[in-house]
């Protein structure tokens, strides 16, 4: 027979495969977080950009350490752990001084995921995992927050930030004093609700132009990020939409029956970390549900447990602790979820 | 959970793929003969069930269209001559699954006319259901649409069974494949015809015809063919993969769900492939056989794609010779892409149920990485029978095979491929549930051979 032997490759079907891939969607989430972050420099001046640097860069270390010494190579090519460490600067207070920053970052690498043996395998949140550490650990510092759009925010680091390590920060008072002319009061928005019942602007709420943690403030801008992660399928839409949906229904009812002592739906979802949290960290597909019903169920039980530690429980917030659960929960969330397969007596 | 949805004009299923298509390649191109090769490899078991039974001797001559091999079996068919020629040997030849099967090789002969002079008319109005089975069988037609698993079986429901539809499944929903396209297009009337067979010979009521929507001229050609026949319908369907799977299109067209481990008929409905009713309908009513079928021979590694008529038993290599297959072909798939498998020797035959062959070049190789299962979810919301791949995936890495089956469905699981598609993690998906169904039917072989021991 004639030439034309070209050598056969074996291979299994399927011979096609969808362009989008871990490093890919890693990738988005990466591209969706840069103007949360940016966004978090702008207000709250080179401090939050020595945080972003900090976490991202122990956090990367960490993982190319602990995964080399596992013997797997490093696997930080895949672009996860650098999500983690912008999700923990960005909830960190601006001002928190680096040395800490570094320890959470350290914890959420180290104890949140490559404990469990790295991608994929995590429980919970990385990023949630370092952050509820350093709420335990350093509880005064975490609470420390200081004035957006200081004036000498590109200037001068926030005192706090250079702490050096293991002491605890100075005492912020003077460089706020100096930073604007306004009285500071040297709390969140949700602070001032819970321990002084006052309201806040909700345009200034949605913009950011609040204190609070250093990429948690502006919810429209998070909101708009996290839309294109759901609309280029980068994220679970419901999942969000089920957080949010059961937030702002659950504060609806509480507002109802009390409007003095609970806010209202719109302060609930533009307040915080919801919007953060919503959008970027319980979409983190590792630790939520995979079953279509079980990703509804996941969505609203977080919403829900957020307005009841924000208006039930002691802290002023509840989005950490209301995620950590949902992970904690997701897999029984999956077993109770199955869908039922085709062929076994749905419907005729 | 609704799990199909009704537009105004395309149906579909909720879940599934829609790869690119790739077939804007050969869709346009008419179907065109392949000339006979010097040595046809016609083996004696091109479908499932029982080989066929030669009937010729070595050296004897046979002309195009004469039986050569009878039918071993009921769930079996015969062959008969793709050409006119001279039967060379009958012998082991390297199948497609990689091993040696019988078969019969035959040299045509070059200067015949291979006109197909056996056969004679016989009117189907006059036939009653176990006539027409009989004559089903003698055509030695098969699945065309890749199963060739026999048609009259099919047509012979089991006891108890009444099948009131029946499906013609127009989706061919693979990538690259154009072979039912063509057939739609260019012999509609056969396709009408064999539909009105197995409809009589069935007792159904009506027949519904799936064509996806990205075929409008194959829907024109049928919707004008199927003109006075009242009980036969033409229904479009929204593009999307596995729509031309058995059950999910029974789900789209009848709205009904096939019993786990169960047969169409279980819910009344019969499935066949418009390729395997447009040679029906051609060669029944002549009393002929099967002795040809069309394949679409396509992909980045040849330079000449098309749609070919070839003479079962072409040697594979000699078929890709004449659609030009390139230097830098790397692997060649029988059938579509996301199940067909890729041959290991070009040495094999073209038989009934190959439906495409599809050279890959080696550019398109992507080294791919394998990452962890981050649960992403995507081939959950992509199984159409709603099984749970990812968690199918950590169980098979674990080696828990047993628990696959139990609990998790594993034998439902029909390799269709597209969780493996739409893993961003690259996970072979299906090869592992591949391995994992292998590794339970072992072992449950020999539990039960302990127990008759
Ligand atoms: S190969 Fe099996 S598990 Fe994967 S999508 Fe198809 S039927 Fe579902
Ligand atoms: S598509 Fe792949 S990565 Fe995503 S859940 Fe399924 S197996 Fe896991």
């Amino acid at each position: 027979m004639p030439a034309a032997a070209p050598e056969v490759e074996l291979r299994s079907s399927p011979h096609l495969h969808t362009r989008r891939s871990v490093a890919m969607i890693m990738r988005h989430v990466i591209y969706a977080l840069l103007p949360v972050a940016a966004a978090a420099v702008w207000f709250f001046g080179i401090s939050a950009l020595a945080s972003l640097v900090t976490a991202v860069g122990v956090c990367v270390a960490t993982e190319n350490f602990l995964s080399r010494l596992a013997g797997r190579g490093s696997t930080v090519g895949d672009g996860s752990v650098v999500i983690t460490g912008i999700l923990l600067a960005l909830t960190l207070p601006p001002g928190f001084p680096l040395w800490m920053t570094a320890v959470g970052a350290f914890v959420s690498v180290a104890l949140g995921k490559m404990l469990f043996g790295g991608l994929g395998a995590n429980a919970f949140n990385p990023a949630l995992v370092g952050r509820a550490f350093l709420q335990a650990a350093f509880p005064s510092a975490i609470t420390a927050y200081t004035p957006v759009l200081a004036r000498n925010r590109f200037s001068e680091f926030i005192p706090a930030t250079l702490t050096p390590p293991f002491l605890q920060p100075p005492p912020l008072d003077r460089w706020i004093a100096q930073a604007r002319v306004d009285a500071f009061s040297g709390a969140t928005p949700l602070m001032q609700w819970k321990f002084d019942g006052a309201a806040t602007d909700p345009f200034a709420l949605g913009l950011g132009a609040v204190a609070g943690s250093a990429g948690e403030t502006s919810a429209v801008l998070i909101a708009l990020c996290g839309c294109y992660l759901l609309v280029r399928k980068m994220a679970d839409w419901r999942i969000p939409a089920a957080m949010l949906g059961s937030a702002a229904l659950a504060s609806l009812a509480f507002h109802a029956m009390n409007p003095a002592r609970y806010p209202d739906a719109l302060f609930t979802l533009l307040s915080g970390g919801l919007m953060l949290g919503a959008f970027f960290m319980a979409t983190d597909m590792v630790a939520s549900p995979v079953t279509p019903r079980g990703v509804w169920i996941y969505g609203s039980l977080m919403g829900l447990i957020t307005v009841l530690i924000r208006n039930l429980g002691g802290l002023p917030e509840g989005v950490m602790y209301a995620i950590l659960l949902g992970n904690a929960a997701s897999p029984i969330i999956d077993s109770v979820t199955q869908p039922r397969v085709y062929g076994h007596g749905g419907r005729k | 959970m609704t799990i199909s949805w009704f537009g105004n004009s395309s149906r579909t299923f909720g879940r599934g793929v829609h790869p690119p298509e790739h077939k804007e390649q050969t869709a346009g191109l008419p179907i065109r003969r392949l000339p006979f090769p010097p040595l046809l490899i016609v083996p004696l078991s091109q479908h499932t069930g029982a080989p066929a039974v030669p009937i010729v001797r070595e050296r004897q001559e046979v002309v195009r269209g004469e039986p050569i091999a009878r039918a071993g079996g009921f769930v079996s068919v015969p062959m008969h001559a793709p050409a006119t020629g001279v039967i060379d040997r009958i012998a082991p030849a390297p199948s497609v699954k990689g091993d040696l099967a019988l078969a019969i090789f035959l040299k045509p002969y070059p200067s015949a006319s291979q006109e197909i002079l056996y056969g004679a008319p016989r009117d189907i109005e006059k036939m009653s259901p176990d006539e027409l089975i009989q004559a089903v069988q003698d055509t030695g037609v098969v699945g065309l649409g890749g199963a060739a698993f026999p048609t009259h079986v099919k047509l012979k429901p089991p006891e108890g069974r009444r099948i009131d539809a029946v499906i013609v499944n127009g989706c061919e929903c693979e990538p690259y494949l154009t072979t039912d396209h063509r057939v739609m297009a260019e012999q509609p009337a056969e396709v009408i015809h064999g539909a009105r067979i197995v409809m009589k010979a069935l007792g159904a009521e009506r027949t519904i015809i799936g064509v996806e929507d990205n075929k409008p001229d194959a829907i024109a050609a049928l919707e004008r063919a199927v003109q006075g026949f009242d009980a036969i319908t033409v229904q479009r369907v929204q593009a999307r993969y596995p729509q031309g799977a058995e059950k999910i299109l029974i789900q789209v067209l009848l709205d009904r769900q096939v019993p786990s481990g169960g047969l169409p008929a279980d819910v009344g409905a019969a499935v066949f492939n418009v390729a395997t009713l447009a040679q029906l309908g051609e060669l029944l009513p002549r009393r002929q056989g099967l002795i040809e079928r069309v394949v679409t021979i396509t992909g980045p590694g040849v330079d000449k794609p098309g749609n070919y008529m070839a003479a079962l038993g072409t040697p594979l290599r000699w078929a890709l010779e004449q659609a030009a297959i390139r230097h830098d072909a790397s692997s060649v798939i029988l059938g579509g892409p996301m199940m067909g498998p890729a041959v290991a020797s070009l040495d094999v035959p073209l038989t009934k149920g190959v439906t495409g062959v599809l050279v890959f070049s080696r550019e398109d190789k992507q080294a791919s990485r394998v990452y962890p299962c981050i649960r992403c979810a995507a081939c959950v919301a992509a199984c159409p029978l709603h099984l749970n791949p990812s968690r199918l995936g950590l169980l098979a890495l674990k080696e828990r095979y047993e628990e696959m089956e139990l609990d998790f469905h594993l034998k439902d699981c029909f390799e269709c491929g597209c969780c493996s598609y739409v893993c961003p993690s690259r996970i072979p998906l299906v090869q592992y549930f591949r391995l994992a169904k292998q590794v339970n039917r072992e072992r449950k072989g020999k539990t039960d051979a302990g127990r008759g021991a």
